[in-house]
């Protein structure tokens, strides 16, 4: 005995005080408060999901991408299976024994008492006549699903696909669940929040054939199925199509964008593919074919590639030797053509030249002098280098410019350091690096840079960050129109104006005059051929129309396009002529007739991978 | 008399039943929860009751080996035990095997073992051993430090492992240090804490300060026994409160609430400390202590909220307190429990009618959430009965503690009655909403083989040495 032995009453008492407590709650929860109750003593909760329908996806016109259909999910509760017809069971859902075993096998491994899927997607037919038979096949269910429908195989690489969820996803977004559809790429990913809807969840009683017997605690737990919202996308479906049908044959992308409001009027890349054949059952197989395509169909080339602009970039470099004050409208270089020194000179035209003749002659001598003053105007090549790469971050290139492109590369605009490494720090000049001056070298851009590019000159000096969604409509049929940011470049008007009229002399009596020249309308365009060591010169075309107020801003390129004029310059008249008329001039019929049926990928080299 | 000295006749049988009938429900418990029709026999060594069965028949083998030991060996070794315990927690940290995001297992073939769970019975018994040491009181200094880390040492290493909830019992030994003398106020300190953490969770800082200050003013009047001396108070902190808040409004000074009212406290204070000193009020400077203890606690709340815990832990906690309640995420598993034991109504569903545990709605069903099983086909009459055996039990070790003459046996027995209380009142708090989510099992009833052993173990240690207790004399 010892002087504490009374605190063993304290003791005593903390663990009947606790396990009174503990009594009481019980009470409180088994007895007292009745929400925890089932009423009939075999019921079982059965969760189930209501899928809402994904949001639909409009053209700027109002007129159908995408919209959705049903289709029905057959799930299996491995623990209700009986004894079954299998043959029959197989015919009418179209699948193989083997499989439906194999299925079953797996779902048997995942639960014994909660419902998986052994076949998705089924038709709507074959849903109506499993409807009827279904009695015979106990511990078989159906869940309505939804998957996307397209009413013109058009836009695959803008819409983007949808497919299930994977797990990644599952562990980082409590949202989603294994099963659930998820937009994986185009607007589908980007949008993928506001297309989805919410899921609605709801707990039911059901007896032991699993047959419906009412909610749960009258529906406290469950949560309502929300649809998904409709969006308004900024292209033209008309349009959309015409460039796709245009491209056929060709490896290539054009993107037109709306100068004034940054609205991608269409962007197409080639080859595509069929937006909806990764739907139903057959769609991963298909999408693996693709994945593994060497001509890379599921590529979007107009973002996610970027190429050497060529004489293109002229125009991004006449800007910048305007705006740092090394060339005006009157300064002139000669050009010796062909003998020309360091560059060639590939045309033959008048010298000297001031900048206008020089845009519509795209003479590489004229552009290489601009380009040396510009860099020159710094006390060292570096410095130069710095202030022109920033020149060009400012009108978009060298970055990601979209606002709501999905898998945008930046593409590239080299640094110092880049040439520091490779010839030494001070061991270059102007001369070294003089192949950026023509868009040749270490330049890549992408084919919505050169659009937006050419966007600027349209308007003048300034452009909207490009993107593919015009507005959100809500359920009461209101709009929310998104609003995207505007840029401003620091240059004045006349700057641009010169460069105008350079491009509209390319097209009136320069380098694309009979490629792209369309009677009633002012054009004014720039052409490039880049030199592919791989194979044929690539083609490449930018343009805006009208000249005042343009409407339309646009770049294509075609790999191995030959030359500028011989394919991208008509290519992209032709959607002008199409999207500013409505038709193509009886005139021009010939070259869409010839556009149309060119066939370059059956004559081409084409390399694995890169 | 020859029967004297047989373990066998003075073993306590009373406490020997009250475990084979808890470990037999819990068994029932556990067929219950996996049963199937399809299953062919109890025997199944493929479901976890024909496992259970097995570690259940090893557990008795276990238990006889224990009782066979001689009693002192365990008082003689208990440092032995301890450190070797230590070794193996760090060798699991370093080679064990990843469950459950814990590193807390050892694993031979089929078998997993984890060392954490010898780790309460080992430091039982060094605490028992330092405790009963000849010079031994606990008000030393020196006595604190050995304990701490007695206590501490493997607390950490669970830690390590990332099994805050096992660690977390270890803090039950205070309630064995209290029975051997240690200060009635240290409960009171940890007992306060744990009330200020909640409140500093639920309130915002003023309403704590608020609070704060006027539990000190009471507490104040308490101390000196006088309600005119509270009054008192109370009256000079309106006053001054009233007056800065008067003239925050007139001259638009443009303070928050709280700004305020820590001014207000800050002089109050000030007044009260320098009474305090010229009157050698002793209660002054301890409510000063507690003062400064409770906004200590409540600055480092939001440190160890945001910065210890991690995310799966915060989520249990904001759900048990109904800060945040998200019934398909981390609320889902308490939910789905309280439908459980609440669907069982007063008598329950009977034997295998349960369906809420059966059909897997309840995660962790036969290991931390046994208990929903018993609350679902037993109901209220059932999880009472099975709550009032184990109040049983502890008394009954607490009876038996005290009947020790050796101080050794006496401190090892409250250690082990505490253990298992922390055991069973957190792990059944859990179920019905009452504790945070910490995977601790329950005693005797949650499936696996470590957890059973090592309570068997730890109980019969205990009955061993109550067995000899005419021998062991100190």
């Amino acid at each position: 005995m010892d002087i504490y032995t009374k605190r063993k009453y304290l003791i005593i008492g903390i663990f009947s005080v606790v396990s009174l407590i503990i009594v009481v709650r019980l009470f409180y929860i088994q007895v007292v408060d009745v929400s925890y109750k089932i009423s009939a003593s075999s019921n079982v909760l059965r969760r189930v999901v209501n899928y809402p329908a994904r949001g639909l996806i409009y053209d700027r016109n109002g007129k159908l991408l995408v919209f959705n259909q049903a289709a029905y999910d057959v799930l299996v509760i491995p623990k209700e299976l009986k004894a079954f017809d299998t043959l029959g069971f197989c015919q009418i859902v179209g699948i193989e024994k083997e499989e439906l075993v194999t299925e079953i096998k797996k779902a048997k491994l995942y639960s014994k008492f909660k419902p998986t899927p052994v076949v998705k997607q089924l038709s709507s037919q074959r849903y109506a006549i499993l409807q009827e038979h279904l009695f015979q096949y106990p511990g078989f269910y159906i869940q309505a699903r939804t998957v996307r429908q397209y009413p013109d195989k058009v836009a695959a690489h803008v819409l983007g696909y949808v497919g299930e969820v994977d797990q990644k996803k599952i562990e980082s977004n409590h949202y989603y669940e294994s099963g659930d559809y998820i937009g994986i790429t185009g607007i589908e990913s980007v949008y993928e929040d506001f297309l989805r809807g919410v899921k609605g969840i709801s707990y039911m009683m059901v007896d032991v054939h699993n047959r419906i017997k009412g909610s749960f605690e009258e529906g406290k737990l469950d949560t309502v199925a929300l649809v998904g919202k409709n969006l308004v996308s900024t292209l033209n479906k008309d349009l959309q199509n015409y460039g796709e049908r245009l491209l056929r044959g060709k490896i290539g992308s054009i993107i037109a964008i709306e100068p004034e409001t940054g609205e991608i009027l269409m962007m197409a890349s080639s080859p595509s593919f069929d937006p909806g054949s990764f739907v139903g059952r057959e769609g991963s197989k298909t999408r693996i074919k693709l994945m593994f395509d060497p001509l890379r169909p599921m590529l979007n080339r107009a973002i996610s590639s970027s190429y050497p602009p060529g004489s293109t970039f002229k125009v991004a470099n006449a800007l910048v030797g305007l705006e740092e004050g090394a060339i005006d409208e009157f300064v002139r270089f000669s050009c010796n053509g062909t003998a020309s020194s360091p560059i060639k000179c590939t045309h033959t035209h008048e010298s000297p030249l001031a900048l206008v003749s020089a845009i519509r002659e795209s003479c590489n001598s004229y552009f290489y002098q601009a380009f040396k003053a510009e860099i020159n105007h710094f006390p060292t090549p570096a410095e130069g280098l710095e202030a022109f790469r920033n020149h060009l971050l400012e009108i978009g290139i060298g970055k990601k410019i979209g606002a709501d492109l999905y898998n945008e590369t930046s593409g590239s605009v080299p640094i110092v350091s880049y040439y520091d490494k490779y010839f030494g720090a001070g061991h270059w000049n102007a001369v070294t690096i003089r192949s950026l001056s023509i868009g040749q070298g270490e330049l890549l851009l992408t084919p919505l840079q050169l659009s937006n590019m050419v966007s600027i000159v349209a308007n003048r000096g300034y452009y909207v960050s490009p993107h593919l969604v015009r507005s959100i409509l809500n359920f009461d049929g209101s709009a929310k129109v998104l609003e995207f940011e505007k840029h401003v470049i620091n240059a004045s008007r006349d700057k641009f104006d010169l460069i105008a009229d350079g491009m509209e002399k390319v097209v009136e009596s320069g380098t694309a005059r009979t490629a792209a020249k369309v009677d009633s309308l002012i054009i004014c365009g720039k052409t490039g051929t880049i030199q592919n060591p791989h194979g044929q010169a690539h083609s490449a075309f930018v343009a805006f129309s009208p000249k005042d107020n343009p409407k339309i801003a646009i770049a294509v390129y075609i790999e191995q396009g030959v030359w500028g004029a011989r394919y991208a310059a008509p290519i992209a008249s032709l959607i002008i002529e199409k999207y500013l008329r409505k038709s193509i001039s009886a005139k021009r019929k010939y070259l869409e007739e010839n556009m149309l049926n060119s066939d370059l990928i059956s004559t081409m080299k084409i390399e694995d991978g890169d | 008399m020859k029967s004297r000295d047989n373990i066998w006749f003075n073993l306590d049988w009373f406490t020997v039943t009250l475990y084979l009938v808890l470990v037999l429900i819990g068994w029932v418990n556990i067929y219950t929860a996996v049963y199937s029709e399809e299953h062919q026999s109890i025997l199944d060594m493929g479901q976890r009751y024909g496992k259970q069965l097995v570690w259940i028949i090893a557990g008795i083998v276990l238990a006889i080996i224990v009782l066979s030991v001689d009693s002192k060996f365990y008082a003689v070794f208990a440092y032995h035990f301890y450190i070797a315990t230590i070794l193996l927690l760090v060798l699991v940290l370093l080679f064990g095997k990843e469950v459950n995001g814990a590193r807390a297992w050892f694993e031979f073939g089929n078998i997993a073992l984890q060392p954490g769970e010898l780790g309460k019975f080992a430091t039982n018994l060094a605490i028992a051993k330092y405790v009963s040491q000849f010079d031994f009181k606990i008000q030393q200094t020196r006595s604190y430090i050995v304990l701490g880390l007695l206590i501490m040492i493997p607390a950490m290493l669970i830690i390590m492992q990332n099994d805050t909830g096992s660690a977390l019992v270890f803090a039950v030994f205070l309630l064995v240090f209290y029975r051997e003398g240690l200060s009635g106020m240290v409960l009171f300190w940890c007992f306060a804490a744990a009330i200020l953490f909640i409140l500093a969770l639920l309130w915002d800082q003023f309403k704590l300060l608020l609070f704060l200050v006027f539990v000190s003013i009471a507490a104040y009047g308490v101390l000196r026994q006088s309600f005119k001396e509270a009054f008192r108070g109370l009256v000079i902190f309106v006053l001054v409160f009233g007056s800065i808040w008067l003239s925050d409004r007139m001259f638009n000074l443009g303070g928050s609430p709280l700004q305020l009212l820590l001014i207000a406290t800050a002089i109050v204070a000030l007044v009260f400390f320098i009474y305090g000193i010229k009157n050698h009020l002793r209660p002054v400077f301890r409510i000063f202590l507690f003062f400064i203890f409770a906004i200590g606690i409540t600055m480092s709340v939001n440190y160890f909220y945001k910065d210890v815990l991690v995310a799966h832990q915060r989520d249990r906690i904001d759900e048990l307190l109904g800060i945040r309640s998200d019934l398909h995420g981390a609320g889902w598993n308490v939910n789905q429990s309280k439908i459980a034991i609440g669907s069982g109504g007063l008598a329950g569903k009977g034997f295998l009618k349960g369906t809420q545990t059966k059909y897997n709605f309840v995660p962790e069903q036969s290991t931390d959430f046994i208990f929903c099983t018993v609350g679902e086909e037993w109901g209220f009459l059932g999880s009472t009965f099975v709550v009032g055996l184990f109040l049983l039990l502890l008394i009954r070790l607490i009876h038996l503690a005290e009947r020790q003459r050796s101080k050794f046996s006496r401190v090892y027995g409250y250690g082990v009655a505490s253990i298992l209380f922390f055991h069973i009142a957190i792990n059944v708090s859990m179920t019905i909403g009452l504790a945070p989510v910490i995977g601790i099992p329950l005693p005797f009833f949650s499936y696996g083989g470590s957890s059973l052993w090592a309570f068997t173990i730890l109980l019969f240690i205990f009955l061993r040495l109550d067995a000899s207790r005419s021998e062991n004399l100190r």
